[in-house]
C-alpha cells in the first residue's frame, strides 16, 4: 500500500501493544520524527511500562508534538492510540497548529500481538488488555474521519504491512520551486481592459495556444512573457466590473497554459459558492458576475460553469513561492500560517483577520496583521484596496482599487518594482472612500516606525549578517544598550549606522614605543593585503552625519518630519551636538556643499551617510577634559614641582651626606616625572582650541558610507578620499580633507615610506594614523579582515596611558596587553553596522536597522581594555 | 598660581555629566610636609621615628613612601612624607580584577591621593600617630608650633568645609586653589588644593586629624569600606571627633556614606538619639554588594552614559544633587518629595485602580508605598536602569515578601519609548518625575507606548514646575532641578502638552498642584491626572 502523508502532518499510529507499530514508524519515519509514549514514560519515570507514569508521560508527548509543529516538522505519534479520548488531543494538537492529523491503523489478528508481546519480558501485562485494545481499535475505525483524520490508512495483515511504503507529498500551497520572476498583480474585480493593457506593459505577448481541448472557458490565445515571467493574480477577479468572464477566460488561459499562478480571492470563491448551488446573498456585484454569465450563449454556458467551477475549486488558499522567500494570498497570512493548511488559514487567507466588529461604513474592522509582520517571507496580497501599494514590514498590499476608479497595480519581484495602469473610470463606489491621505507625506512603515518594539531589541538575540558569520548580543549587554538608548539616543530613525571600534596594531618593540606602523604593516602582509592606505587619524570625537538634500526628502526617505535636515551623532548615538542651532546650521553648510558640488545628481540621492571625525576634541570631549585630562596635568604639574622643591632643601641641607646621593636620584626620577606631565599637558592641547563661532569647528568625513540603493562597501578607500577630497575643496573651512598615503606591504621602500610619515605626523602632535586594507572587506580563511588598525603617535598615548608610560620600567608592563578581544569586537560591530546600513538602504522596517545598531551598542558593554 | 588666604570657592558648576565619583585619576606623588617651630625642633625626628640625616623609604601596596628632612635646624625642623604611587603597578597588579583595570582609562574608579596618605601615615609613623615615643616619651604629650602643608588635597563639594572641619580643632587654616589648565581658564579651577595648618597641638593629634580628615575631604577610598572602617574611626578620632561639630559629616563621608555604618559609628560617638534625617534616602546604599556593583561595573561605553545620574522621584535643587551625587537631606525638600507621593497615591486611591504601573519607578520609593495600599492587588514598577532595579528589590525586600505579598509586585526592566505588551491591561500608571528625562523630540514615543499602547484607564503623571525654580534661593536661575533633567514646563507649557495629548489618545485630564503654593509662581510640582473619556 502507498500510503501518502503531506509533508506537514501529524501522523498517529493506532494499534493495541504488539501490533508492530514501533518498527513501523522505525522503517518509515526519522527517529527524531517518531514520538513514543513508551519513550515518554520512560523519561518522566525512568521505566517505560510504568503505567502510572502515563499521565504525565502523555502531557511530555504533547508537548513536544507541539513544538515540532508550530516548527513545521512532520510529527508521528507512536502510541496505542485505541480510545477516542486519547486521538481527540492529537487532533486538536494538528488544528492548533493548522496542519493535517492522519491515522495509520495496524489492524493486525490478535494472535499475532498476543504472541509478540509473550515475546517480550517488559510487557507483562495479561492477555485481555491486547484483547481490549484491539476491540476499540476495531470500534474506532469507522470514526475516524469524522474525529478529523484527514486519511486513514488501514493495514490489516502482516503483509500489508510489510509491503506498505510512505510518501510525503508537498502540500498544495508549496510552490517553492517556483522561482519567478514574478508579476504579481492585485484584485482585478472584472476590470479586464485595464488588465489587458497592464500586462502589455509589463511586456506579456499575446499567443496562440495549441488549442483549447474543447474547453468552452479557455481562450484561444494566451498571454506569456517571453522571459518567462510568471504572473500572480491575488484573487478576486469577479465582480463589480465590466468584463468578469473575459478575466476569467484570460486567467484561467495562463494559469492552464503555466504563465499565471491564480490565488482565490472572496469574491471568486462566493461565487463558486453560489455556481455550486449554494445559496448566497447576491451582493457586492455578485449580481453583475452572474448577469455577464446568464448572457453566455445557451448552448455553452453550462459547461462554461462547470469549467469556471474546476477552475476556482483547484485554487489553493495561499502559495509559498521561491524557496519560501515570498507568501502571497488574497488577504494575507500572517507568518505563523504560512505553509500550513486548515480551515482557519484558509479563511484567514479570503478574509484576512477582523475584529468582529464594524466601521461608521459598515464594513468589517481589520486587524493589522501586517503591522505586527515579523516574517522573513514577503507576503503579497490585496482584498482590501489601498491609495498605494508599500511595503510593510516586508508585506505589501497590490489592491489599488481599479474598479473603484483607483488602478491596476502589477508589483515585479524581485525587482519589487511597482506597475500600475489607471482605471478607466469609476466602476462601482466603494462603499469606504479609500484614496483619501491617511497621513501627509509619511508612509505606512514610517508610522509604523515611529515607535519600535521592545520584543525586537530585548533578550539574547542572534543577528545575521552577510558580512560574517551570526553575531551573538547576550542579554545584559542588550540591557545596558537598553538603557543608553532610551536615554541618551536621539530618535531611532536617524540611527542607521554606529561605527565599530578600532584596534591598534600589535605591541611594537621598538624602543620608547608601544605603536609603531611596522606591526600594521606586517599584520595586513601577513593577512595577505598587498596594498593599504594610510590615513591620518584626526585627533577629534568621531560623528556619524546624516544630511539630506531638503526637509522633504528627511521625511521622505527617513520618516521624521521635524524639518531638519539630518542629524549628527557620536559613536553611541547621542546627539553630538546640544546646541540645536549650531547643528543645523553645520548641517546646512554640509548640505549646501554637497549641492554645489552636484552631489546629488551625481549619486542620484536626496541623502548620505557620512562617517566623520570632528573636531576639536575640546568640542565633544570638554567634561573629560577638564574632570579628567586637565586635573591630571595640572595636578601632576603641582605636586611634582612641590616635592622637588623640598627635595631639593633637604639634598642641600645634607650636603655631601648619604642621604643627598639617595635624593638626588629622586630628584632625578622626579624631574623625569615633571617633563612627562608637561609632554602629557602639551599632548592634549594639541587637540583643544575655543570654538568661539562654528568657523572653529572642522569636520573631517572619511567614509561615504551609504546614499539611495548603495552602501559604499565596494567601492576602496581611494576612492573614498577622493570623493571626499573634491567636496571639501569646496568648503575648505568646514571640511577637512583627510591626508592619506598608500602603501606597497611587501614593497619595503614603500613601507618605509608608509613609517616616515607616520614619524612626520606625530612628531608635529598629530594623534597617529589608521591603515585600512584597500578594499573595504578582505576575508580570511576565519572570516575577515580587521577593517583597519591605528597606530598611534607616542606623544598621543600620553593621554592614554598616563604622562609617564613609556618610562622603561612602565612600558614593558604595558607591552603585556592582549589585542584579541579588541579585535573580535571590532570584526562584529564592523559586521553588524554595515549590515544596519545595508537593510537600511534595502529599504528594511526599522526595527531590522534598529536591530543592528542596537546590537552595536550592546556589544560596546562588552568589557575591554578601554585603552586599547 | 598665586597663593592666598581667602578661600578660594568654587565656581558653581553645573553638576557634571559624568558621575563625579568615578573621575578621579591617578595622583602620583602626595606630599605632606611638617614643619614644627619650637625649641627642640629636631626632636621632631625622634617623635617620627625617622632620622634626620637619612632617607628613608617604605614599600607599601600601592608604591613607595619616602621620607626625609629639607629642613632640621635648633628651633625649625621639616619633615616631609611622600608618596610615590605606581599606576601602571596598581593596574597590573594580580589582585586586581579585570573592571578595575578598565577603571584606569577614562572613568577611572577612584583611587585617590587621600585614603593612600592616610595608610601611609599609619603605617610609616604608626607610632607617632599612636602616640609612642621609645627614646623620648616625655615629648608626646608635648604641642608644638608646627605647621602641616598637604599638597594637593582632593577637596570633593563646598571648599568652606576646609575651615569648617579644621577650625574647630584649632587650626587655622589656608587653601590654595588652581586652574585646570593656565592656557583655557574657562576650564575653571581644579578640584585639588594646597592646604596649610597652622595651630599647636601634639603630633599625634596632628596626625591622627589628618588620618582620619583627607579621605573626609576627598569622600572616596581606593579599597572596600566595610564594618571595620568603623573601628579605624573611632580609634583615630577619639578624643576629637566626639565633639566635632561636623561629626556628622566627617563620619558619614568617612564612611563613604553607607548609613548602615554611619549609624553605628554615630552611636557609638554620642549617647545621644541618632538624628532622625539619617535614616532616610540613604539607606539605599545599605548593601554591600550594591557598592561593590557601582564600583566595579565594567560597562565602558558608558560609564558616563549609563551612570549619569539615575532617574528617579527624589532630585532636588541641583545644588544639592552636584555634590559627589549625594541624597540631600532637606526636610522641606524631602517632604515636597512625600507630598508628591501622597497626592500620586490619593489619585491611584480615588481611581479605584486595582492594578497600578509605575513607570519610570526608579528605586522603588513610590512602589514601596504602593504596596501599603490594600486595594491593589497587582503593583508594577518599570525602569530603564538595571541598577535602579536592583536597589529597587532591595528596598522592597523582595526576596523576603511572603508569597501572597510576592504575587502583587513585580519588577520590570523596559524602556518607555519602546512598545511593550507587558504593559497592557492596567487600571492605572504612575509617571512620576520622568517625562523631564526625555528629549522633548522622544517624547512623542513615550506619549504612543503609555497613552496609546498600554493604555491603563488613568495616568497620573508629575513634572516639575519650571516657574516655581526662582523660589529656591539655592538653584541658579536659569538652570534645571536635575543634571538630566532635558526641559523644565511652566505651567501653561504642561497644560498644553497634556491637553494635547488627552485629545489625541482619548484621555480627559485633571490638573493638580503638588506642594507649597506660591501666588505667583504656582507649586513645585504639577500633576496630570488623565482618564480614558
Amino acid at each position: 500500500m502507498r500510503i501518502q502523508v503531506p509533508e506537514l502532518s501529524l501522523v498517529v499510529l493506532i494499534g493495541p501493544s504488539g501490533s508492530g507499530k514501533s518498527s513501523f514508524a522505525r522503517r518509515h519515519f526519522r527517529s527524531t520524527e517518531v514520538l513514543s509514549s513508551d519513550y515518554c514514560r520512560g523519561l518522566v519515570s525512568d521505566d517505560e511500562n510504568d503505567q502510572s507514569a502515563t499521565p504525565d508521560a502523555f502531557e511530555v508527548l504533547h508537548f513536544l508534538a507541539s513544538k515540532r509543529l508550530s516548527r513545521g516538522r512532520l510529527t508521528v505519534v507512536d502510541a496505542t492510540n485505541v480510545q477516542p479520548e486519547s486521538r481527540k488531543p492529537l487532533v486538536q494538537l494538528a488544528r492548533a497548529h493548522h496542519c493535517l492529523p492522519i491515522a495509520i491503523v495496524l489492524d493486525l489478528p490478535e494472535s499475532i500481538c498476543q504472541q509478540r508481546n509473550q515475546n517480550r519480558a517488559d510487557r507483562n501485562f495479561g492477555p485481555h488488555v491486547v484483547r481490549q485494545q484491539r476491540s476499540q481499535m476495531r470500534r474506532s475505525l469507522r470514526e475516524l474521519r469524522r474525529e478529523g483524520f484527514r486519511d486513514v490508512f488501514v493495514l490489516s495483515s502482516e503483509d500489508l504491512v510489510d509491503g506498505a511504503t510512505v510518501e510525503r507529498v508537498p502540500l498544495w500551497c508549496n510552490k517553492k520551486s517556483e522561482h519567478g520572476p514574478f508579476d504579481f498583480i492585485g484584485d482585478v474585480h472584472g476590470c479586464c481592459d485595464e488588465l489587458e493593457s497592464l500586462l502589455l506593459q509589463l511586456g506579456y505577448t499575446i499567443q496562440p495556444t495549441p488549442g483549447s481541448g474543447g474547453s468552452v472557458l479557455l481562450a484561444p490565445t494566451v498571454f506569456a512573457h517571453p522571459a518567462g515571467r510568471k504572473a500572480v493574480f491575488v484573487g478576486d477577479l469577479v465582480d463589480r466590473g465590466p468584463r468578469v468572464v473575459d478575466t476569467l477566460r484570460l486567467v484561467a488561459t495562463m494559469v492552464a497554459h503555466g504563465s499565471a499562478l491564480c490565488l482565490p480571492g472572496n469574491h471568486d470563491m462566493k461565487l463558486l459558492r453560489k455556481l455550486s448551488g449554494s445559496d448566497v446573498k447576491i451582493a457586492h456585484g455578485l449580481a453583475e458576475t452572474l448577469s455577464e454569465i446568464d448572457a453566455l450563449d445557451g448552448g455553452i454556458k453550462d459547461a462554461f460553469c462547470r469549467e469556471l467551477c474546476q477552475f476556482l475549486d483547484a485554487m489553493v488558499s495561499h502559495y509559498v513561492l521561491d524557496d519560501g522567500r515570498i507568501v502571497v494570498a488574497h488577504a494575507g497570512l500572517k507568518e505563523e500560517f504560512h505553509g500550513r493548511g486548515s480551515a482557519a488559514v484558509r479563511a484567514f487567507a479570503l478574509f484576512g483577520e477582523t475584529t468582529g466588529e464594524t466601521d461608521e461604513f459598515g464594513l468589517p474592522v481589520r486587524c493589522n496583521w501586517a503591522a505586527d509582520y515579523r516574517g522573513n517571507a514577503h507576503v503579497v496580497y490585496g482584498h482590501t484596496p489601498v491609495p498605494d501599494a508599500e511595503w510593510l514590514n516586508r508585506t505589501i498590499n497590490i489592491d489599488t482599487g481599479c474598479v473603484f476608479g483607483g488602478r491596476l497595480t502589477a508589483l515585479r519581484f524581485p525587482e519589487r518594482e511597482i506597475v500600475s495602469v489607471p482605471a478607466k473610470q469609476t466602476y462601482c463606489e466603494p462603499s469606504r472612500p479609500f484614496l483619501r491621505v491617511h497621513s501627509p507625506g509619511l508612509t505606512a512603515q514610517h508610522q509604523l516606525d515611529d515607535v519600535l518594539d521592545l520584543d525586537d531589541v530585548s533578550g539574547k538575540r542572534i543577528i545575521s549578517t552577510h558580512l560574517s558569520r551570526n553575531i551573538t548580543i547576550r542579554e545584559e549587554n542588550g540591557i545596558a544598550a537598553l538603557e543608553v538608548m532610551s536615554r541618551f539616543a536621539v530618535n531611532p530613525k536617524w540611527l542607521v549606522y554606529l561605527p565599530p571600534t578600532m584596534s591598534p596594531c600589535e605591541t611594537s618593540n621598538e624602543p620608547g614605543l608601544l605603536e609603531h606602523p611596522a606591526e600594521g604593516f606586517a599584520y595586513f602582509r601577513e593577512e595577505g593585503v598587498k596594498q593599504v592606505v594610510c590615513q591620518k587619524k584626526h585627533m577629534g570625537s568621531r560623528g556619524v552625519i546624516v544630511v539630506c538634500r531638503d526637509p522633504e526628502s528627511a521625511s521622505k526617505r527617513f520618516g521624521v518630519t521635524s524639518g531638519v535636515l539630518g542629524m549628527i551623532y557620536t559613536r553611541t548615538g547621542r546627539r553630538f551636538f546640544q546646541d540645536w542651532q549650531l547643528e543645523t546650521e553645520l548641517l546646512k553648510q554640509i548640505r549646501d556643499t554637497l549641492t554645489e558640488v552636484g552631489f546629488w545628481e551625481e549619486f542620484n540621492t536626496d541623502w548620505v551617510c557620512l562617517d566623520c571625525e570632528i573636531m576639536p576634541w575640546s568640542a565633544k570631549a570638554q567634561e573629560l577634559l577638564r574632570t579628567q585630562y586637565a586635573a591630571v596635568g595640572a595636578v601632576g604639574e603641582w605636586s611634582l614641582h612641590r616635592a622637588i622643591d623640598s627635595i631639593d632643601q633637604a639634598i642641600e641641607r645634607l650636603g655631601g651626606r648619604d642621604g643627598a646621593a639617595v635624593l638626588a636620584s629622586m630628584r632625578d626620577r622626579f624631574a623625569y616625572r615633571a617633563k612627562t606631565v608637561r609632554d602629557y599637558v602639551d599632548a592634549y592641547r594639541h587637540y583643544c582650541w575655543r570654538i568661539d563661532t562654528i568657523a572653529n569647528y572642522k569636520i573631517a568625513p572619511f567614509h561615504v558610507l551609504a546614499t539611495e540603493g548603495c552602501v559604499y562597501t565596494d567601492r576602496d578607500h581611494r576612492w573614498h578620499m577622493e570623493t571626499i577630497a573634491r567636496v571639501c575643496q569646496h568648503h575648505t573651512q568646514l571640511l577637512v580633507a583627510t591626508p592619506y598615503r598608500l602603501v606597497d606591504t611587501d614593497d619595503a621602500t614603500s613601507v618605509a615610506q608608509g613609517i616616515q610619515w607616520w614619524e612626520t605626523l606625530t612628531a608635529a602632535g598629530g594623534e597617529g594614523m589608521v591603515i585600512k586594507p584597500m578594499e573595504w572587506i578582505v576575508r580570511n580563511k576565519n572570516g575577515i579582515v580587521q577593517p583597519a588598525v591605528k597606530c598611534r603617535g607616542k606623544e598621543y598615548l600620553r593621554i592614554i596611558y598616563g604622562p609617564d608610560y613609556d618610562a622603561p620600567e612602565n612600558l614593558s608592563r604595558l607591552r603585556n596587553r592582549g589585542l584579541g578581544r579588541k579585535r573580535s569586537l571590532a570584526i562584529r560591530e564592523f559586521a553588524l553596522g554595515l549590515e544596519g546600513l545595508e537593510r537600511f538602504v534595502r529599504a528594511e522596517p526599522l526595527r531590522k536597522v534598529h536591530e543592528c545598531v542596537f546590537g552595536v551598542l550592546a556589544l560596546e558593554s562588552e568589557p575591554v581594555d578601554p585603552r586599547l | 598660581m598665586s597663593s592666598s588666604k581667602c578661600f578660594v570657592t568654587s565656581t558653581f558648576d553645573r553638576p557634571l555629566e559624568l558621575d563625579s565619583n568615578r573621575l578621579e585619576y591617578r595622583l602620583k606623588v602626595m606630599l605632606l610636609t611638617i614643619d614644627v617651630t619650637s625649641e627642640n625642633a629636631p626632636q621632631l625626628s625622634f617623635l617620627l621615628h625617622k632620622h634626620p640625616d637619612r632617607v628613608q623609604s617604605f614599600e607599601l601596596s600601592f608604591g613607595t613612601a619616602h621620607v626625609f628632612y629639607p629642613v632640621v635646624e635648633p628651633q625649625r625642623c621639616v619633615a616631609c612624607l611622600l608618596l610615590d604611587v605606581d599606576p601602571v603597578g596598581m593596574v597590573r597588579g594580580k589582585s586586581r580584577d579585570s573592571s578595575f583595570l578598565l577603571g584606569q582609562y577614562v572613568n577611572d574608579r577612584p583611587f585617590t591621593a587621600s585614603s593612600f596618605m592616610s595608610v601611609a601615615i599609619s603605617q610609616v609613623f604608626g607610632s607617632a600617630l599612636a602616640g609612642k615615643c621609645r627614646d623620648y616619651p616625655e615629648m608626646v604629650e608635648e604641642s608644638f608650633q608646627l605647621t602641616a602643608t598637604l599638597d594637593t588635597l582632593a577637596v570633593r563639594g563646598d571648599i568652606s568645609m576646609v575651615p569648617r572641619i579644621f577650625e574647630p580643632l584649632g587650626y587655622s587654616v589656608t587653601a590654595e586653589g588652581r586652574l585646570l589648565d593656565s592656557e583655557f581658564p574657562e576650564w575653571g579651577q581644579s578640584p585639588y588644593y594646597r592646604i596649610v595648618l597652622r595651630g599647636k597641638t601634639t603630633i599625634a593629634e596632628l596626625l591622627s586629624h589628618l588620618y582620619v580628615l583627607i579621605p573626609v575631604f576627598d569622600n572616596v577610598k581606593h579599597y572596600f569600606v566595610g564594618p571595620d572602617e568603623i573601628e579605624k574611626l573611632l580609634a583615630k578620632g577619639a578624643g576629637w571627633l566626639e565633639n566635632h561639630p561636623e561629626k556628622i559629616e566627617i563620619t558619614r563621608r568617612y564612611l563613604r556614606h553607607r548609613s548602615v555604618l554611619v549609624r553605628d559609628a554615630l552611636a557609638r560617638l554620642s549617647d545621644e538619639e541618632v538624628r532622625s534625617d539619617l535614616d532616610t534616602d540613604s539607606d539605599t546604599l545599605e548593601t554591600e554588594s550594591l557598592e561593590t556593583v557601582s564600583d566595579t561595573e565594567s560597562n565602558t561605553i558608558s560609564r558616563t552614559a549609563i551612570h549619569n545620574e539615575t532617574p528617579s522621584h527624589g532630585d532636588f535643587s541641583a545644588k544639592i544633587e552636584c555634590e559627589e551625587g549625594e541624597v540631600a537631606e532637606i526636610a522641606t525638600v524631602r517632604s515636597l518629595n512625600q507630598q508628591r507621593y501622597d497626592a500620586v497615591i490619593d489619585a491611584v486611591r480615588q481611581s479605584g485602580a486595582e492594578s497600578v504601573l509605575d513607570l519610570g519607578c526608579g528605586e522603588g520609593k513610590l512602589l514601596k508605598q504602593l504596596l501599603e495600599e490594600k486595594q491593589l492587588n497587582r503593583i508594577v514598577g518599570m525602569d530603564v536602569s538595571i541598577r535602579s532595579l536592583e536597589i529597587a528589590s532591595r528596598r522592597l525586600r523582595l526576596e523576603r515578601l511572603t508569597e501572597r505579598q510576592r504575587s502583587r509586585i513585580e519588577l520590570l526592566h523596559g524602556s518607555l519609548i519602546y512598545r511593550d505588551k507587558r504593559l497592557n491591561g492596567f487600571d492605572a500608571a504612575t509617571v512620576v518625575e520622568v517625562i523631564e528625562h526625555l528629549d522633548q523630540d522622544r517624547l512623542g514615543a513615550l506619549e504612543r507606548v503609555v497613552f496609546e499602547f498600554a493604555r491603563p484607564k488613568n495616568i497620573i503623571v508629575t513634572t516639575p514646575n519650571q516657574e516655581y525654580n526662582s523660589v529656591w534661593e539655592s538653584l541658579p536661575s536659569g538652570q534645571f532641578r536635575h543634571a538630566d533633567h532635558r526641559f523644565e514646563w511652566t505651567r501653561s507649557q504642561f497644560r498644553d502638552w497634556a491637553e494635547s495629548v488627552s485629545d489625541r489618545y482619548g484621555y480627559k485630564v485633571r490638573l493638580e498642584t503638588v506642594g507649597p503654593i506660591d501666588a505667583e509662581r504656582g507649586s513645585p510640582t504639577q500633576m496630570g491626572v488623565f482618564e480614558i473619556a
